[in-house]
């Protein structure tokens, strides 16, 4: 893992701003993500957590600031090469955002169908999509509909559909939220192999202190729409900043 | 005041996102990668789900209207023109407006609710990180299908509104089907079928956007999406009579 501050980033943001109508959400918000580095952003809801990351992958239009993704400035992007820089990235979201007209081997053939030529993967669809699946423990939900899986299944189908391109950067966007403690602990597992099998790079957005500790190499806290406390898990838990103290105390 | 000038406002700003969402398709629909195969499926999708109903509304729209006018028609002794007036009015207008309001019910909303689900549930966020124009692979396929669908079902309807006509006259007026038929073709002429036809690719293609564009900027979550599919139903509904009327003026002014 190279988190060194010379070596270029893989994914940078800086003085990011957003609004909405009267509501200033992000006030120039600063990132760097290293190749091969966890990189949690923890804030309180409505942070503007889950805004900066749709920024990121251009969901959301900035107001100003500069987003690089392996250098490259995604605001100058056309459609094309924004598509192409996309399947570079993996995205997990919030609600696991299946296809649920399609079954678990659809959701996870779509973007395979059509970025394999043009990622030059060799594998045939089948093999690729067992692969993603057997990665997250679900390879007997092939042929099932996202209805028919609990809410823990689903995160992981997603979770194997985010993986499926074999992406450098997977942005994980609250990835715990909305399940048991077990199936948390599961989730949080999954991610830590998937770093340690493809050395991916990840930016997990999360209020989950125990995911924070467990797979945080470095985190930033977003308060107010800036960079509030940068450091390790350790170096954060031991400030006596009440604002930092406060995530730690819940 | 302030609440009605409000209403003609927002009335005008939703009409013009509508041009833009309509611009916005006419931009992509030409434009690689083409989707073939989910146009494919969503026309076998529309078409067939459709089929039975309309099959059943037009059957039944065929019965009704012989029967209600043949009493009248027997005043006047012209029961022979049964056929002519039966095939004119069906062909030229109740049928493709009928036939048309029931798709805008059944596909429209469908359209507007599934769309509207996958906006709230983020599932066209998740197409669009996939690197996947969900414009393209979601609207511009569904905007075609049923600008292409519509027509075959109206056409469907018609006949088969022709044959529900045709099965009463068959009962109550001893009219043989090769007599009813003969005298429906003698008396439609191509300038009562073509802009009848014409004017059905407009409805498929209203029906297709106003969904879509519900659908496809739905908010407000599971409010939102029941919103989608009702406001799809009620605007399309009510586009469907200006162009009929826009239809039918200009066919007046040319076949006129």
């Amino acid at each position: 893992m190279r988190t060194s501050k010379n070596i270029s980033p893989i994914l940078e943001i800086r003085d990011l701003k957003k609004s909405f109508g009267d509501k200033d959400v992000l006030n120039g918000f600063n990132l760097k993500l290293f190749e091969g580095e966890n990189l949690v952003v923890m804030g309180k809801s409505g942070s503007g957590k889950s805004v900066m990351v749709k920024c990121l992958v251009g969901l959301i239009q900035a107001d100003s600031g500069i987003i690089r993704i392996k250098e490259q400035d995604i605001e100058v992007l056309g459609r094309a090469e924004l598509d192409l820089l996309r399947t570079h990235i993996g995205f997990l979201f919030q609600g696991s955002a299946l296809y649920d007209s399609m079954t678990v081997r659809e959701n996870l053939e779509f973007p395979l169908r059509r970025h394999k030529k043009q990622l030059k993967m060799e594998e045939d669809t089948e093999s690729l999509v067992l692969e993603a699946l057997k990665n997250v423990g679900l390879e007997h939900t092939l042929d099932s509909m996202p209805s028919e899986l609990s809410g823990g299944m689903q995160r992981r189908v997603a979770l194997a559909r985010a993986l499926i391109l074999k992406p450098e950067i997977i942005l994980y966007d609250e990835p715990t939220t909305g399940l048991d403690p077990i199936t948390s602990k599961e989730i949080i597992q999954l991610m830590r192999n998937i770093q340690e099998t493809y050395n991916t790079s990840s930016l997990i957005i999360t209020h989950d202190v125990d995911c924070a500790r467990v797979i945080s190499n470095r985190m930033i806290l977003l308060v107010d729409g800036i960079n509030y406390a940068e450091g390790s898990f350790e170096e954060l838990a031991k400030s006596q900043d009440p604002k930092v103290q406060a995530f730690f105390k819940t | 005041m302030t609440g009605s000038s409000n209403r003609i406002g927002a009335f005008f700003e939703e009409a013009g996102e509508l041009v833009l969402f309509t611009g916005r398709f006419f931009a992509e629909v030409f434009k690689p990668p083409f989707e073939f195969k989910e146009l494919l499926r969503q026309c076998y999708q529309m078409g067939n789900r459709s089929f039975l109903l309309v099959g059943v509304t037009g059957f039944i729209l065929g019965l009704v209207f012989t029967l209600q006018s043949r009493p009248t028609l027997m005043q006047f002794g012209a029961e022979s023109w049964m056929p002519s007036m039966v095939s004119i009015s069906i062909v030229r207008e109740i049928g493709p407006v009928i036939i048309a309001l029931i798709c805008a019910g059944k596909i429209g909303s469908g359209i507007g609710a599934e769309l509207g689900s996958m906006r709230v549930t983020e599932q066209i966020d998740a197409m669009e990180v996939s690197g996947t124009n969900p414009f393209k692979y979601l609207v511009v396929t569904r905007i075609v299908a049923t600008t292409l669908m519509i027509p075959l079902l109206v056409i469907l309807g018609d006949s088969i509104a022709l044959l529900g006509s045709a099965i009463i006259e068959n009962l109550k007026g001893e009219v043989s089907f090769l007599l009813y038929f003969n005298q429906v073709f003698d008396a439609l002429k191509f300038s009562d079928l073509i802009p009848a036809t014409i004017k059905t690719f407009f409805f498929g293609f209203a029906i297709g956007l106003v969904g879509c564009y519900k659908g496809y900027n739905c908010s407000k979550g599971t409010v939102g999406v029941g919103e989608a599919s009702n406001e799809a139903v009620v605007y399309t509904s009510m586009l469907l009579f200006v162009i009929d009327f826009i239809a039918v003026f200009v066919a007046d002014i040319y076949y006129g």
